[in-house]
C-alpha cells in the first residue's frame, strides 16, 4: 500500500478549535489545487469555436476603444512620450487580471459548493485556485502587449525586469477582497450582486483608460486608497519606464491597503470556512 | 500507540431551521411579514449570524451526545431511520460538518466516500476526471497513477477513457466514479449509502469490493439502509435514533433493535378509533417481514395493517398513496378491488398485504389507511400511517437516480419487453 508509509497523523475535531494542522494540509493538497487550477483552465474554452483567441479579441477591443474614447474624443494627456494605445493597454492588463480573479474566486467557494458538502480538504485552495485562469488570460494578453509595442516603437529599457513583482502584486490586490467575499458571500448572498457593481465601478475608478496623473497632486494620495492606482502605475512605470515616473507616498498607500484587505480577507476566510459545508 | 483509531465523546451538531407560517391571503399581512423578516435577518447579520428562510426560526439537534470508540481494523455500520443523523455522522467524522459540541479523535489519514464521482466534470475525459476526482478524495497523482490501470480495468471502460464523460452513458459514467473511489487506500474510510445504485451485477461488485477492504485490516465506516449488506459486511452495528446513539453492539442484535425501534415508535401513537373499527397499528415489511421505513423500488409492496372490528358488516380497508408533496398518486380498496370485507365478529385483525412491486421514484411517501363504509363514509381515517422513504431508485439498473423531484412524476415506466427498434424502409417512388 503506497498510503502506508505515510505517519500516522494524530487528528483532533472540536468546535471553535483552532486547527494546528491547516497549513500542513494546505501542502498535503497541494496536488488538488494544481488539478482545480489545470480544470478551470482546461474547461474554459471548450466547446467555443475561436478558443484561446477570446483571450485576445476581448482585451484587444477593450484598448481600441478606451484609446478613442479617453485618448482621442476626451483628449486626455498620456505620460510623457508614450503612445495612449500603449498607456491603456498597461493599464488594461493589471486591470483584467484582478478583476477576472476578484470576480471569479469571490464565487469560487459557491460554484464549488458539490465539493465543499462531499469532501473535506482545506477551502482556501478553491479560490487560490481561480488565479491561474486569470493568469493564463494575462499571458496571452502579454503577446499582444508586446505586439502593440512593437508597432508604435516603444522599446522597454531594464525597467520592465520588475514587472512579475507588479503582476504578483495584482494577483494580491485581487486576492484580499476576493477571499474575504468568497467567504462571506456563503453566508450572505447578496455579495453575490455587490462584486459585478463593484467590478464595474473599479473599471472607472481606477487609471485604466486614463492616466494616474491627471488627477491633480493634492488628490493623489487619497486617490492611491484604490489599490489598483498602485498596480496600474506600477505595471506602467515597469513598461513605460522613464516616460512614468512612479509616485512613491501613493504606492506605499496601495501597499498598506493591499496587505491590510490581504490580512483581512485570510483571517475571515479562516474563520468561517469550517462552517461552509452548513451554510452552502 | 494506542488501537484507537476513532474516539467520538459527547458528540454533537446543532442546525438552525426555518419553518413557514401559513397565513391567510390578505396582502398587509404578507407585507408586514416580509418588514418583519427583512429586520429579522438585518438583525441576523449584524451579529454575524446566518440568513435563514421562513417565518420563525427553530434550533434542531442533528446529533446529540454520540460516544462511541472504533478500534483499528474494525468495520462498522451505522443504521437508522432517514433523517436519525448518519450521514451528519459521518460528514463530522470526516471533517466537512464542525461539531457544535464535543470532539473527536482520529488516528490516520482518513478518506470518505459521500458520493460516487464528486467533483467530475463533464466537459474532461474518463482519464482526466480519473486524477481530477482521485485528487479530490485525497490521492496524490503518484497514487493515482499507480493505480490507474485497476481502476480503467475495475471500470470497463477503457474504450472511451479519452472521450469526454458528458458522452458516457449513465452506467459507465457511474461504474468510472466507483472505480475510482474504490482504490482509495486509506486506513481509515467512511462510506455512505453509495453502493446503493447500478445494476445487481455491478451492486455485488461493490459489495464484494467493499468486503475486500473491509479484510485489508483497514478501519472502515459504512452508513447503509441495505440491512442485507450490512449484515454481510460488518460485524458491529452503532444504532442512532433522532441524532441520539440507540445501541452499539454486534450487528445482528443492532439489526433487531433498529427494526424493534421501527415498530416501537409507530406503538407510541394513538391513532384514535371510529364508530365501528380502529387502524391500530400499520407497518411496511422488508423482504424477511420486518417493519422498514425503506422501500426497494421493484419489490412486492408488503404491508400488515391491524384493525380492531366491532359488528358493523360491509366495511373495508383503503390504502391512499401520497407523494412527499402530498399529492395522492395511488390507491387501493379492499372492498372494490377485491371485494373483501372486514369482518364483521368484533375483535382484532391482521390484515397482510402484498402489493404489486412498482417503481417509484427516490423521496418520501406516505401511506394514508382508512376502514369506509359503502366506500362513501370514512369510519376511522389515519393520515400518514406509514411514512416511508426510497432511498435510491435506478430504473435502468444503472447508477441514476430517478427522483421525484425531478419532476416526471412519482412511478418509473417499465418496459414489459425489450425495447424494439426497426429502420422502417422507404417505400420506392
Amino acid at each position: 500500500m503506497i498510503s502506508s508509509d505515510r505517519p500516522s497523523q494524530r487528528l483532533i475535531l472540536e468546535a471553535g478549535r483552532a486547527d494546528r494542522q491547516y497549513w500542513r494540509d494546505l501542502w498535503r493538497y497541494r496536488e488538488l489545487f494544481f488539478i482545480l487550477a489545470w480544470r478551470d483552465v482546461a474547461v474554459r474554452y471548450k466547446q467555443t469555436v475561436i478558443g484561446l483567441a477570446w483571450a485576445f479579441v476581448r482585451p484587444f477591443i477593450t484598448m481600441v476603444v478606451f484609446t478613442i474614447v479617453f485618448g482621442k474624443l476626451a483628449k486626455l494627456p498620456t505620460e510623457g512620450a508614450a503612445p495612449y494605445a500603449v498607456l491603456v493597454f498597461a493599464g488594461l492588463l493589471p486591470w483584467t487580471l484582478a478583476s477576472s480573479i476578484l470576480s471569479d474566486a469571490s464565487g469560487s467557494v459557491l460554484t464549488n459548493s458539490q465539493l465543499v458538502s462531499k469532501v473535506y480538504f482545506p477551502r482556501i485552495i478553491i479560490p487560490f485556485a481561480t488565479v491561474m485562469v486569470g493568469l493564463v488570460d494575462f499571458c496571452v494578453s502579454l503577446v499582444i502587449l508586446a505586439g502593440v509595442m512593437l508597432w508604435y516603437g516603444v522599446v522597454p529599457d531594464w525597467h520592465i525586469l520588475m514587472l512579475p513583482l507588479f503582476v504578483a502584486l495584482a494577483v494580491l490586490v485581487a486576492i484580499g477582497p476576493a477571499l474575504w467575499a468568497a467567504a462571506i458571500v456563503v453566508k450572505y448572498r447578496d455579495f453575490r450582486f455587490v462584486i459585478p457593481f463593484v467590478v464595474q465601478i473599479g473599471l472607472y475608478v481606477s487609471p485604466v483608460g486614463f492616466s494616474a496623473k491627471v488627477v491633480p497632486p493634492e488628490w493623489q494620495l487619497l486617490y492611491s486608497i484604490n489599490p489598483m492606482v498602485g498596480v496600474i502605475d506600477g505595471f506602467r512605470w515597469a513598461i513605460l519606464g522613464g516616460d512614468s515616473p512612479l509616485y512613491l507616498p501613493g504606492f506605499a498607500v496601495s501597499l498598506l491597503v493591499t496587505a491590510f484587505m490581504l490580512w483581512l480577507g485570510i483571517r475571515t476566510f479562516r474563520r468561517t470556512e469550517r462552517g461552509f459545508a452548513d451554510l452552502i | 500507540m494506542s488501537d484507537t483509531v476513532i474516539r467520538a465523546d459527547k458528540l454533537g451538531k446543532k442546525f438552525i431551521i426555518g419553518h413557514k407560517v401559513q397565513y391567510g391571503g390578505i396582502l398587509g399581512e404578507a407585507l408586514v411579514r416580509s418588514a418583519r423578516g427583512l429586520v429579522r435577518r438585518g438583525a441576523d447579520m449584524l451579529h454575524g449570524r446566518a440568513v435563514v428562510e421562513g417565518d420563525e426560526v427553530e434550533e434542531f439537534w442533528a446529533l446529540r451526545d454520540v460516544d462511541f470508540e472504533i478500534k483499528r481494523g474494525e468495520v462498522v455500520s451505522i443504521i437508522g431511520h432517514n433523517g436519525a443523523g448518519k450521514t451528519t455522522l459521518l460528514k463530522i467524522l470526516s471533517r466537512i460538518l464542525e461539531p457544535t459540541l464535543g470532539r473527536v479523535e482520529l488516528n490516520g489519514r482518513v478518506a470518505s466516500l459521500l458520493e460516487v464521482g464528486t467533483g467530475f466534470h463533464q466537459e474532461l475525459t474518463g482519464r482526466e476526471n480519473i486524477f481530477l476526482n482521485g485528487a479530490i478524495l485525497g490521492m496524490t497523482r503518484r497514487e493515482v497513477q499507480a493505480r490507474f490501470d485497476q481502476i480503467v480495468d475495475f471500470s470497463g471502460v477503457e474504450k472511451f477513457i479519452d472521450t469526454p464523460v458528458k458522452r458516457y452513458s449513465v452506467g459507465m459514467y457511474a461504474r468510472l466514479a466507483f472505480a475510482v473511489a474504490a482504490h482509495l487506500e486509506t486506513e481509515i474510510l467512511f462510506v455512505d449509502e453509495v453502493l446503493a445504485v447500478g445494476d445487481s451485477e455491478f451492486q455485488k461488485r461493490c459489495l464484494d469490493r467493499m468486503s475486500a477492504v473491509a479484510n485489508e485490516g483497514r478501519t472502515v465506516l459504512f452508513v447503509s439502509h441495505n440491512l442485507a449488506a450490512v449484515a454481510a459486511l460488518t460485524k458491529r452495528g452503532i444504532v442512532l435514533k433522532g441524532g441520539q446513539l440507540l445501541f452499539d453492539g454486534p450487528i445482528d442484535a443492532a439489526i433487531s433493535r433498529y427494526s424493534a425501534s421501527l415498530s416501537k415508535g409507530k406503538a407510541d401513537r394513538d391513532w384514535g378509533r371510529g364508530h365501528h373499527s380502529a387502524i391500530v397499528s400499520a407497518d411496511l415489511l422488508d423482504a424477511q417481514g420486518m417493519p422498514t421505513d425503506t422501500y426497494e423500488p421493484g419489490t412486492p409492496f408488503n404491508l400488515r395493517v391491524e384493525v380492531e372490528t366491532t359488528n358493523m358488516p360491509g366495511l373495508g380497508l383503503e390504502l391512499q398513496l401520497r407523494d412527499a408533496n402530498n399529492l395522492p398518486v395511488g390507491f387501493y380498496s379492499s372492498s372494490i378491488f377485491s371485494q373483501v370485507a372486514l369482518p364483521s365478529e368484533p375483535g382484532r385483525h391482521v390484515f397482510t398485504l402484498s402489493l404489486q412491486p412498482l417503481f417509484l421514484a427516490s423521496g418520501d411517501y406516505s401511506f394514508d389507511i382508512a376502514t369506509n363504509s359503502l366506500t362513501i363514509v370514512v369510519d376511522h381515517g389515519v393520515s400518514n400511517a406509514i411514512p416511508f422513504n426510497v432511498a435510491a431508485s435506478s430504473p435502468g439498473g444503472i447508477a441514476y437516480d430517478f427522483k421525484q423531484s425531478l419532476g416526471n412524476g412519482v412511478v418509473a415506466l417499465q418496459l414489459a419487453a425489450p425495447l424494439r427498434i426497426e429502420r422502417k424502409e422507404r417505400e420506392p417512388a
